[in-house]
């Protein structure tokens, strides 16, 4: 029977009802009496410098309050990175500065160059217009490989050239890597391209920025996964402003990817020219500055090796991969291709030496930085691909070839320094077998065959590390902030509780989730349990939802804020029923005395916490309210097997999903639908980056698929429904749910499988293509048919 | 969008009167021109909205039997028409229902995006394109990318379309944008074939002349066989290249001719 409430129960997810009626409250629907509109002129040009930018005639229209450019700018900080790579000669990483408004030079198409603000949105945007720039244009470079040659274009003339760093992972096991793969019995190298994305979010990037003159206090709203974090990095580095003199509210949040953990120069600005003009100051991005504004994703370009001994066994992988980093360095993104990439390449597998060597470019391009998966899809789509080319070269099944390679040992050390807790990769594969019906596959086969369509499948496996992070590793890692979590579990007289988490949902579901934990332990209603989360001053000092870690770390913290509670009212309860603590148990929202048929209901204990004539005042302050900060011990690691079928129509390249099934190990899951909701995007979002999503330059820095016009996005009838599967949960050994994460997997695991699918489909029909580069988009699958 | 002023005339001869003010525009379905003003790639002084003339809207059949459409007819409407079931099954294909309950004929004909699907359904059909002053043939009218026979404030009326046989048409879509990578319009009348192509040139919508030879002679996909069209002169993109457009426009054009109905 499944459950009806609590932990493993498919509780309908409360937050939709609003989401789902029009009573949602997104920073857009947020309006600040007397707020004023900035509206920025952003370059049209990749690469350039600033001769002149005359707003005088701008400055003269109506409505017309302040023009802002550089000058204005001359005595706050530049936009902060959150992380440090040390590069492979123990040298910091290249950190050029990233001005709130381009200082001297513009580094890409999008670069905010003014902020005009004025009383109406229009008008901001009429004066923009007017503004006389005069930008002498430079060569561009957009390629990153053409970027490190010698004589390139310097995107900053400051540093000595276009590499950000050049990493080795692990450097000292470089050596050993090259000798297994000049001595293997086989070797297989496969050179692919990661493709870069758009995020795209249903919601645009909105900030605004209010100043109270009476308290001195700023305000930032912003569509933000991480309010505090956004606190901090633009309290202390780029304002200047303490953090009790800021508040960040980010309300609900219309879906993020990622791209909305960072902070932007836009956020800065408005709250920077709130205080400058006395006035709120609000911004809301148009979808066509969404794609020249937040950041991209993905865009790594890699050669990788896979040496096997005369038995198949995997015995060393070596990748060189080219990480594009845009224009500057955004939030998080040195971490990405470093430690969110080398650190997952040893897979599902156990190979006994690996070397991941990652270069990140500057190029004239918008900055790239974490999107969904974040360094994980780029470690298992190379990989992934790269064994199915390795089976197909050997002529051994690639599930086979899988399954005879994988760790099944826990907990198992890594040679690229993580160590799995749990998994069991057999029994995730197992269920992909049956849940995709392979053994029917032959059949479905020769049905296409008769429609005169190719048919392919694809199998992959994934693993990644998810639940960041502990604080002590991360920071000698490079993190320059820690990475708990925290809530506060406040419960009022009448028994209902409130939980203010540091974790922000952006569409998880949070607000759902959550409360089912509570209810568990206590053994109340869901609906006693409200969330309250997204505001810095209401909620405690929070690192927020990005890398699938909300239920792992925040969950954990509100878990142990929970448990403070529950010790706590076990105390007031022995009081009420004259017992000793250690003999009351808590059931079903009822203390009662072991043994005994003496009883206190939840509700009595609590207003007893608020009401307290009849309370042990002197062992025990009155009250109910517990804070807990929980730092994670380790990684989570959710793996499982992907299998995706197509169908590829031989006159015009166009492949088709037939088929998707998604077998995970998520450890221990609180809600089925959502984490089946979480799968299924993910693997929207992984199909829409396998055939059809793209980001394409012109040499020049043009953004060409600047619009939903050229950037085609997934929609309903690409996608087959799925089957998905969670059933095999190891839990995690090191959290207190034992929960793993589930956000970020459906959009790492899949788009291996769709790619392997398609070179499936093409081999059986006689093609020696081996590998398509995404997006797989019918003239690419068309031109390889035909090449 | 810049400020513009608004009119919604309810006669063909008011909306031309409206037309003949500074920097006046037609205003269709706005499918295409409010996406343009919001961008403020354009800036007219006054947008006169056709929506709301009676004598514009609507499908009948003419006394020669042709298909008259009104020039404010949305695609919902042709979509939903059963006298021409190759115009009507164009018309249901072209974006999604917003688009179609909105869109009209006469904006995506005065429009003549090189992608769109009307005008290959107008070619293929050699239609008769009517305005406020004259009759312009279908042939006549388009001469390329987003250029048409159209004075300024020139307003199509209605386009009439002479039913075939059997017609189809297939549309292989651009990824992104779902319009036309290449859509081939195929109709056989008593007294011949016509097939028009959209999407695929950098002339905009053409005539496959070969291919109607051939298809006149013998109305089968295998007719088709060993004809190309010239991949110079075709569109080559981030979607496709010359060469696949060129390829696909003969894929397309057996598969309206299989489907012809
Ligand atoms: C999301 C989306 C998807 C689309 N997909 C497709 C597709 O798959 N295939 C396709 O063919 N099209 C597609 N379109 C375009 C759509 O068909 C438009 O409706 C059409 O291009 C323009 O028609 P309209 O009535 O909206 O014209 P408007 O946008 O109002 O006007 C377009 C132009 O025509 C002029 N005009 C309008 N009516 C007349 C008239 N009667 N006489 C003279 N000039 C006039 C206007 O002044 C303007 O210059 C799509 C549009 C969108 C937004």
């Amino acid at each position: 029977m499944p459950k009806d409430s609590g932990i493993g129960a498919s509780s309908k997810r409360r937050e939709d009802v609003r989401f789902l009626t029009g009573a949602g409250n997104y920073t857009d629907d947020i309006n600040v009496n007397g707020q004023a509109y900035v509206h920025f002129l952003r370059s049209d040009i990749a690469h350039g410098t600033i001769n002149k930018i005359d707003t005088s005639a701008a400055a003269a229209m109506p409505g017309v309050i302040k023009i802002f450019t550089a000058e204005d700018f001359a005595a706050v900080g530049g936009v902060p990175c959150g992380w440090q790579v040390t590069d492979k000669h123990g040298n910091p990483m290249q950190e050029p500065k990233h001005p709130v408004l381009a200082e001297g030079k513009v580094r890409y198409v999008g670069e905010m160059i003014a902020g005009v603000v004025a009383e109406t949105a229009e008008q901001a945007r009429d004066a923009a217009e007017a503004i006389e720039l005069d930008i002498a244009e430079l060569p561009a470079v957009v390629d990153m490989k053409a970027a490190v040659q010698d004589g390139a274009p310097k995107v900053h003339d400051d540093l000595p050239s276009n590499l950000c760093y050049d990493w080795g992972f692990v450097e000292e096991n470089k050596g050993a890597v090259d000798e297994a793969i000049a001595n293997a019995a086989h070797v297989t190298t496969l050179e692919l391209v990661n493709n870069r994305l758009v995020a795209n979010p249903m919601e645009p990037r909105v900030a605004i920025g209010d100043f109270a003159r009476g308290t001195g206090d700023s305000t930032l709203y912003t569509t933000s996964q991480n309010p505090h974090v956004i606190r901090l990095l633009m309290g202390a580095f780029v304002l200047g402003i303490p953090e009790h003199k800021l508040r960040v509210i980010a309300p609900d949040v219309g879906g993020g990817f990622g791209t909305k953990i960072f902070h932007y120069a836009e956020e800065a600005f408005v709250t920077f020219a709130a205080k400058a003009i006395n006035r709120a100051v609000k911004w809301t991005s148009s979808r066509s500055e969404a794609f020249i504004s937040d950041a991209h994703g993905r865009d790594h370009v890699t050669k990788i090796d896979l040496a096997l001994d005369a038995d198949n066994n995997f015995t060393a992988i070596r990748t060189e991969t080219y990480a594009n980093m845009g224009a500057y360095l955004s939030t998080f993104a040195p971490s990405v291709p470093t430690w969110l990439h080398g650190t997952l390449m040893a897979g599902n597998y156990k190979t006994p030496v690996i070397y991941v060597n990652v270069k990140a470019v500057f190029t004239n391009t918008v900055p790239v930085d974490a999107y969904r998966g974040a360094g994980r899809p780029e470690a298992t789509y190379q990989l992934e691909r790269l064994i199915d080319k390795a089976a197909r070269e050997l002529g051994v099944d690639p599930i086979a070839l899988r399954r005879q390679n994988f760790v099944t040992e826990f907990p198992y050390e890594t040679p690229v320094a993580v160590a799995y807790d749990t998994g069991d990769y057999n029994a995730t594969m197992d269920t992909l077998e049956q849940i995709a019906d392979l053994s029917g596959f032959e059949a479905r086969l020769a049905e296409s065959k008769a429609k005169g369509k190719l048919r392919g499948l694809g199998v992959n496996c994934y693993i990644e590390a998810c639940g960041i992070a502990p604080s002590n590793l991360v920071g000698q890692l490079g993190a320059r902030a820690g990475l708990y979590e925290s809530a506060t579990v406040r419960v009022n007289a009448t028994g209902g509780l409130v939980v203010m988490t540091g974790s922000h949902s952006h569409g998880q579901g949070h607000e759902t989730a959550f409360p089912q934990v509570i209810a568990e332990m206590i053994g109340i209603d869901e609906s006693m349990v409200e969330i309250v989360h997204g505001d810095t001053a209401n909620t405690p000092m929070g690192m927020g939802t990005y890398g699938s870690r909300s239920l792992a770390v925040g969950g954990s913290a509100m878990v142990r804020a929970t448990e403070k509670i529950i010790n706590k009212t076990k105390k007031i309860a022995a009081h009420l029923l004259e017992a000793a603590e250690a003999d009351i148990e808590l059931k079903d929202g009822q203390f009662s005395v072991a043994g005994t048929d003496k009883s206190v209901a939840w509700g009595d204990v609590t207003l007893a916490a608020y009401v307290p004539h009849n309370y042990p005042l002197e062992d025990i302050e009155p009250g109910l309210e517990e804070t807990a900060f929980y730092d994670p011990s380790n990684f989570t690691y959710p793996a499982g097997a992907y299998a995706c079928e197509v169908e590829v129509d031989p006159d015009t390249g166009k492949v088709t999903i037939e088929r998707f099934s998604a077998a995970d190990d998520f450890g221990n899951v609180v809600n089925p639908m959502i984490v089946s909701g979480q799968v299924h995007g993910g693997i929207a979002q992984g199909v829409g980056q396998a055939l059809l999503e793209g980001v394409v330059y012109d040499e020049n820095g043009q953004l060409l698929s600047a619009s939903y016009m050229d950037y085609a996005m997934p929609r309903a009838d690409d996608l087959p429904f799925y089957a998905v599967d969670h059933s095999n949960g190891t839990p995690c050994t090191h959290n207190p749910l034992g929960v793993k994460g589930c956000g970020e997997a459906g959009a790492i695991g899949s788009p291996p499988a769709v790619v392997n699918a398609v070179v499936d489909a093409l081999q059986r029909n006689g093609s020696n293509v081996t590998h398509i580069d995404m997006p797989l988009s019918p003239s690419r699958v068309w031109d390889a048919m035909n090449s | 969008m810049y400020a513009f002023e608004f009119e919604k005339p309810a006669t063909i001869a008011d909306a031309v009167a409206a037309l003949g003010g500074e920097e006046a525009q037609a205003l269709g379905g706005g499918q295409t021109l409010i996406p343009t003003l919001k961008q403020r790639l354009a800036q007219p002084g006054t947008l006169v909205s056709l929506k709301g003339i009676p004598e514009m809207a609507g499908i009948c059949v003419a006394d020669d039997g042709a298909l008259a459409v009104g020039g404010a007819t949305t695609h919902a409407t042709v979509a939903a028409s059963t006298e021409y079931p190759g115009l009507a099954g164009l018309a249901s294909h072209i974006g999604d229902p917003a688009v179609r309950n909105r869109g009209t004929i006469g904006g995506s004909l005065a429009n003549n995006d090189p992608a769109a699907c009307y005008p290959a359904a107008a070619l293929g059909s050699g239609a008769t394109i009517k305005t406020n002053t004259r009759e312009i043939a279908a042939d006549d009218y388009f001469q390329g990318m987003f250029t048409t026979a159209l004075e300024d404030g020139e307003i199509i009326t209605e386009v009439r379309f002479p039913v075939p046989e059997v017609s189809n048409y297939q549309k292989f879509v651009q990824p992104a944008s779902r319009f036309a990578l290449v859509g081939v319009f195929v109709a056989k009348y008593a007294d011949g074939v016509r097939v028009a192509v959209t999407g695929a040139s950098e002339d905009g919508v053409f005539r496959w002349s070969e291919a109607e030879a051939a298809l006149s002679a013998n109305f089968a996909p295998e007719a088709i066989e060993g004809l190309s069209v010239d991949a110079d002169g075709m569109i080559g993109d981030i979607h496709g290249s010359k060469a696949y457009r060129a390829h696909l426009v003969g894929v397309m054009t057996k598969r309206a001719v299989a489907a012809a109905s």
